[in-house]
């Protein structure tokens, strides 16, 4: 199915009702490693944007619905996690201005966001962060994209990859965010951050295989 | 004033309590406080760009100061969501919150542009530790090599006429002097370009001070620098 506006829509929603849903879990696994904010942050951000999504008309465009989920974020998550994400919504909506995407804009939709996430944390890959679970979903997407996939299968090879990068992070000793104050008692714990970017990234391969 | 300050914490009470510093040593410049969210911790990065925006409206650059982690992302983020033109007009310096809001509202009260005002805020790092005699100049355009050793160093002992003391007007306004020299010179020790080393100094109206200088233009710069403080450092 096509990765429409529509589709830009259910993800956003799909992801509200995920996150809301491991809450719990994600405030576990921050208490452990971090202050223990980031479900409740991140669930009270997305349901934001749930709202936000019902007083509108959907837009024409993709990138118009991701803007959308870019600002209620930043004004509503209140962490690190709604600048992070807030900038990452907002750079692949800059590049998304389609009303759907090929599998090439798909890539680049990921690759923008893996760009403002890294610009905003300054955190590369391998220092137990979202960007671990970023990295890995866009180095599969461009492999699945090379590899000629449509873009439901480059976005389905995108969320695997990003869970597999969130289980990368586990024995990690984090070096970067609130995490790293810990040292090595960080290693042992999946990184909040990376487990729920792989909960939207999945989200977006769900929404995108539902009509 | 052409500067507005934006201070950005994760606190509503933190934000709040350090414009209301910053304002009490710069009583012209806008202040304007950001900080928490749903009446707790956290901070909006939409709050945020509608400070900026705000002031930016009102014709004022802004210089934007964080405390810690996600309140500088949010203050980056904002940043970047305004027109380039605009986001030209911003500046979000490192510096500690409360003693950078500080130095950075004296500045703007003298009406510095944005990098300056930005660069107070910087500056207010070094200005908490110990204080060493390098001022404006030292590393840029003038070798240290051009600053001899034990030559032409000058020192003047003068009392301060100031009917408060070396408060944070008073201060600036030496500070500022003794930046447009280029010349290094320190004040009972301390680096006379920094407010904040001034200030700490605590000196009382009627004390003694000892300006010093050394290497090219110090024996000027120290006179000059003299003189202001035996005038009583006038309008401050």
């Amino acid at each position: 199915m096509a990765l429409d506006a529509a589709w830009a829509v259910r993800w956003a929603r799909w992801s509200a009702e995920v996150v809301v849903a491991e809450r719990e879990h994600l405030v576990e696994l921050d208490r452990r490693i971090g202050d223990g904010d980031h479900g409740e942050n991140l669930a009270r951000g997305l349901s934001a944007v749930q709202v936000k999504l019902g007083q509108v008309p959907v837009p024409d465009q993709v990138g118009e619905v991701l803007r959308l989920v870019a600002t209620t974020m930043m004004s509503t998550v209140g962490g690190a996690a709604g600048p992070l994400y807030g900038t990452a919504f907002l750079r692949a909506a800059k590049i998304s201005g389609v009303s759907s995407l090929s599998p090439a804009a798909v890539v680049a939709m990921l690759e923008a966001a893996l760009e403002g996430v890294v610009s905003r944390g300054r955190a590369s890959p391998g220092e137990k962060t979202m960007v671990d679970a970023w990295a890995a979903a866009v180095g599969a997407a461009q492999e699945a994209e090379g590899a000629g996939a449509d873009p439901v299968a480059v976005l389905a090879a995108a969320a695997d990859a990003a869970e597999a990068g969130a289980r990368s992070t586990v024995p990690m000793v984090a070096t970067k965010g609130r995490a790293s104050y810990l040292g090595e008692r960080s290693a042992g714990h999946m990184d909040p951050g990376a487990a729920s970017t792989a909960m939207l990234l999945r989200a977006a391969h769900a929404a995108a295989e539902s009509s | 004033m052409s500067v507005a300050l934006v201070v950005v914490s994760h606190s509503a009470l933190v934000a709040q309590g350090c414009a209301e510093m910053a304002r009490q040593m710069a009583p012209d410049v806008l202040v304007v406080p950001v900080g928490g969210l749903d009446g707790g911790l956290g901070t909006s990065v939409a709050a945020v760009a509608d400070a900026v925006d705000g002031c930016l409206g009102d014709g004022l650059d802004v210089v934007v100061l964080t405390d810690l982690g996600s309140a500088v992302m949010a203050a980056e983020t904002a940043v970047e969501l305004l027109e380039a033109d605009a986001a030209a007009r911003v500046r979000t310096p490192d510096g500690p919150l409360v003693e950078g809001a500080v130095a950075a509202a004296v500045q703007a009260q003298l009406g510095s542009g944005p990098d300056e005002v930005a660069r107070a805020a910087t500056g207010a790092v070094p200005a908490l530790g110990p204080v060493l005699p390098d001022g404006p100049g030292a590393g840029q355009g003038r070798g240290r090599s051009d600053v001899g050793v034990g030559t032409d160093a000058v020192t003047v002992t003068v009392t301060l006429r100031s009917p408060h003391g070396l408060h944070a007007r008073p201060a600036a306004l030496l500070a500022r002097a003794v930046g447009a020299t280029g010349v290094p010179v320190t004040v009972d020790g301390v680096n006379a370009a920094s407010v904040l080393a001034l200030m700490k100094l605590g000196a009382r109206d009627g004390q003694e001070l000892t300006v010093a200088g050394e290497g090219p233009g110090a024996g000027e710069a120290v006179a000059a620098v003299a003189e202001l403080v035996r005038a009583g450092l006038a309008d401050a």
